[in-house]
């Protein structure tokens, strides 16, 4: 018999780990990544694959280099590559997955000190590095799919149709709906989305705070630039367009890089939304989602200092 | 027969956030309270509830009877302590207690005769009438009595319970609690004691409620334990005392969380149930009560809960104060080959234990062996900020950050994350999913914070 001790409890849920985190997001993502191989065939594979190795590779040669154990097991690394796959459009250069998965992992984690110690969302750091490095290869262009049968894919997307000019011949609420439109891999159909985000807010691995505030601002926002007539689009189409709902459900949700509390998170949801619409309507990118999380990012450890939740029964007594 | 009550219409107490770990009480929950055959020595520890320790009162090499005092209450917070069983002292030795501290205690070697053995002694301690007649009883004795019977909380915890008995005109007292929750996974002894004595329950809440002259008295259970809630309502009758359901979750049996789910207030924090005008006491201390002002019958004995998948025959025992771990282990059949953990208490709070030689005291409500199988000896990795710490503590807290200052010692953070409050319930720990000992560290941190300021 061989007896140990150790401090209570002596009784943890094994039905919870890092791992099954990572991966109950990527079973999440099954929806989006379905759709996303239906609507960009072959292109989404390569892109999204390269994306995951590339990914790997860097983590595993990090710490390899500095001489730590391997923490490809925890999978944070393929989620992030996932992610960031989901995030780039169809036609990207092959270098851009590349180049942007070498950038998230080294730059957006393994420099803060890997998982959990990151300040931004790994994806949006890579993301944002090639977008300003490779302006011309991310442009609006890049989004045109000139083979697809379907008439809407072989314009510009949505959110650029809209920005170049007003009453635009945007697409319809079910193509939007469904994911027959341009955009970023992943980030078309808000039925996929929709459907994998409520499997994370069942699972309780994504915090509702999060998405709900995000949709919140968004909405609240959004009817304000419709009736003042500052945006051509509509509640509706803002939502349904562009990766609002994708940053929404599964970029904004990133535990690592927003606040712990759940008032914190509905700040930090709050935030991203605003920073979505302030950016889609005033500045000259189209989207803005990546630039609103990885903004909000910054300010969340003075988040986390603002809503200090007060314990229950009141603070600590002041000593006499 | 006695007609079932549906309890399926009745209300649900429950509190904020808290755990749902799964349940073990199917290993003992069965079994009849059995009484362990008097050991042949007992060593009785000067210090078995919270406060300063006992005084010895009594010569070395003397004769004692059950229920002598030996020791006698050294402080306001202090109880006295009694022979459990018919012997001879020895000389003084030196213990560790499964929570770390060494204290002296006195053996006591028995006599193979004893006056109340086996079924005798079950009959005396749950059996009989147990109707009590308030008007014959002075309300400012009640406190006293419970001080002479040497009565601690038998929840764990182990406060002296004359304090809480104690009328004060300053802070009256509006409502008793009767804590039949028992909310650890494993642990089933008030079950039993709620299956087997309820009567005795009953006389011992009216008794405390006499002396703290509180309006209404409320015993609440969880609804994991239908068989109980049924037996105390019968035993209840047209009585005027209110059981109440509360729903099985972790720490529902802690005082903070009980009065929070029973009565909607919240104690202080560094506050006790009084501060609100309540008093918690568990089902086992108000029947040890009832046995002391209705039979003279001090705390010399206890039921103890001996379960866990390491255990070759679960049981639920009365057992002498002082037996050591390894009689009460034998009587259940000993240990398994795979048993890899003996805690005293339950798993969430319970301490682990290697000295079979400790010996049961007032606060120990069970013996749980665990086996590889249910510790989680999954490694500590990186904390990835995900917050199911901070949606499962039931106060509040921010037990990531408590643990992480604690660690760097940062006494800043400490204080602002309000480190004292923390009750150290284990939910936190229990659903981590990097499996980082966030308890540990936050006691730590405590310790640091109580030592630096």
């Amino acid at each position: 018999m061989n007896v140990s001790v150790a401090s209570s409890p002596h009784f943890s849920n094994t039905t919870t780990s890092t791992q099954r985190m990572m991966i109950d997001v990527m079973i999440a993502l099954i929806p989006v990544v379905a759709l996303s191989l239906w609507v960009f065939r072959w292109h989404a594979i390569v892109q999204i694959g390269l994306c995951m190795l590339v990914c790997a590779l860097t983590e595993s040669a990090w710490k390899k280099l500095s001489g730590k154990p391997a923490s490809i097991a925890d999978a944070s690394g393929l989620l992030t590559g996932l992610i960031l796959g989901l995030s780039l459009p169809w036609s990207a250069p092959l270098y851009v997955p590349i180049i942007a998965s070498f950038m998230a992992i080294a730059l957006g984690k393994m420099v803060f000190g890997g998982l959990g110690m990151n300040l931004f969302n790994p994806a949006m750091v890579g993301r944002a590095f090639v977008m300003l490095s490779f302006a011309g290869a991310l442009g609006a262009s890049a989004y045109v799919y000139p083979d697809a049968s379907s008439t809407i894919l072989t314009q510009a997307t949505p959110l650029t149709l809209a920005k170049e000019s007003a009453g635009a011949s945007m697409p319809g609420f079910w193509p939007l709906f469904l994911g027959t439109t341009n955009g970023s891999i992943g980030e078309t159909s808000a039925l996929a989305i929709l459907t994998g985000g409520a499997y994370l807010l069942v699972r309780r691995t994504a915090a509702w705070q999060i998405p709900a505030g995000v949709l919140a601002s968004c909405i609240v926002l959004g009817l304000i630039f419709e009736f003042t007539g500052i945006s051509n689009l509509n509640v509706i189409q803002h939502l349904a367009s562009g990766s609002l709902l994708f940053g929404a459900f599964f970029i904004a949700t990133d535990p690592v890089s927003s606040p712990l509390a759940p008032k914190g998170r509905l700040i930090f949801g709050l935030g991203v939304g605003t920073l979505i619409m302030i950016l889609r309507v005033f500045s000259s990118y189209p989207e803005g989602v990546m630039f609103a999380v990885l903004l909000m990012n910054a300010v969340v450890p003075l988040i986390n200092r603002w809503t200090i939740p007060t314990p229950i029964g009141g603070p600590i007594p002041a000593k006499p | 027969m006695k007609a079932a009550i549906s309890l399926k219409n009745l209300p649900k107490f429950t509190f904020r956030k808290g755990i749902h770990p799964p349940e073990y009480k199917s290993y003992a929950e069965h079994q009849a309270i059995e009484v362990l055959p008097t050991p042949d020595t007992v060593r009785i520890p000067l210090l078995q509830h919270l406060g300063a320790p006992a005084k010895v009162s009594i010569e070395p090499r003397a004769a004692v009877k059950v229920g002598d005092i030996i020791a006698e209450s050294g402080g306001f917070i202090s109880t006295n302590l009694h022979a459990s069983v018919s012997g001879k002292t020895a000389r003084e030795g030196i213990i560790t207690l499964p929570n770390g501290r060494r204290v002296t205690t006195i053996p006591i070697k028995a006599d193979p005769e004893q006056e109340l053995e086996g079924d005798a002694l079950k009959q005396a301690f749950l059996g009989g009438d147990w109707n009590v007649n308030l008007d014959e009883i002075d309300a400012s004795s009640i406190s006293k009595a419970a001080l002479q019977a040497g009565i601690v909380g038998m929840g764990g915890a182990a406060f002296p319970s004359h304090v809480k008995l104690m009328r004060n005109d300053d802070r009256p007292i509006t409502d008793l609690i009767i804590n039949g929750c028992e909310c650890e996974p494993f642990l089933t002894a008030d079950h039993r004691l709620m299956l087997e004595s309820p009567q005795s329950i009953l006389a011992g809440a009216l008794i405390a409620r006499h002396a703290t002259g509180a309006t209404r008295i409320s015993i609440c259970i969880e609804d994991n334990k239908p068989d109980a809630i049924q037996t105390m309502i019968h035993a209840i009758g047209d009585r005027d005392i209110d059981v109440k359901i509360m729903r099985s979750k972790y720490p529902q049996g802690g005082e903070k969380s009980l009065v929070m789910a029973a009565l909607g207030k919240a104690i202080p924090t560094g506050g006790l149930p009084l501060d609100v005008g309540v008093v918690v006491l568990n089902v086992g201390t108000v029947a040890s009560l009832a046995r002391m002002v209705l039979r003279g019958m001090p705390l010399t004995h206890r039921i103890v809960t001996v379960t866990g998948p390491g255990v070759v025959h679960p049981k639920n025992l009365l057992v002498p104060i002082g037996t050591d771990f390894e009689t009460v282990l034998q009587y259940c059949g000993g240990l398994k080959e795979e048993a890899a953990r003996i805690i005293a208490g339950g798993p969430m709070m319970g301490f682990s234990v290697t000295d079979l030689s400790t010996p049961v005291t007032k606060g120990t409500s069970g013996i749980t062996v665990l086996t590889a199988k249910e510790l989680n000896a999954a490694a500590t990795t990186a904390c990835v900020r995900c917050g199911l710490c901070v949606d499962t503590c039931p106060l509040d807290l921010v037990p990531t950050k408590l643990a992480m200052a604690a660690r760097y010692k940062h006494l800043e953070v400490l204080q602002r994350y309000h480190v004292d409050a923390c009750m150290e319930c284990g939910c936190c720990a229990y659903q981590c999913p990097a499996n980082i000992p966030l308890v540990q560290l936050i006691r730590a941190g405590k310790i640091y914070n109580r030592t630096h300021s």
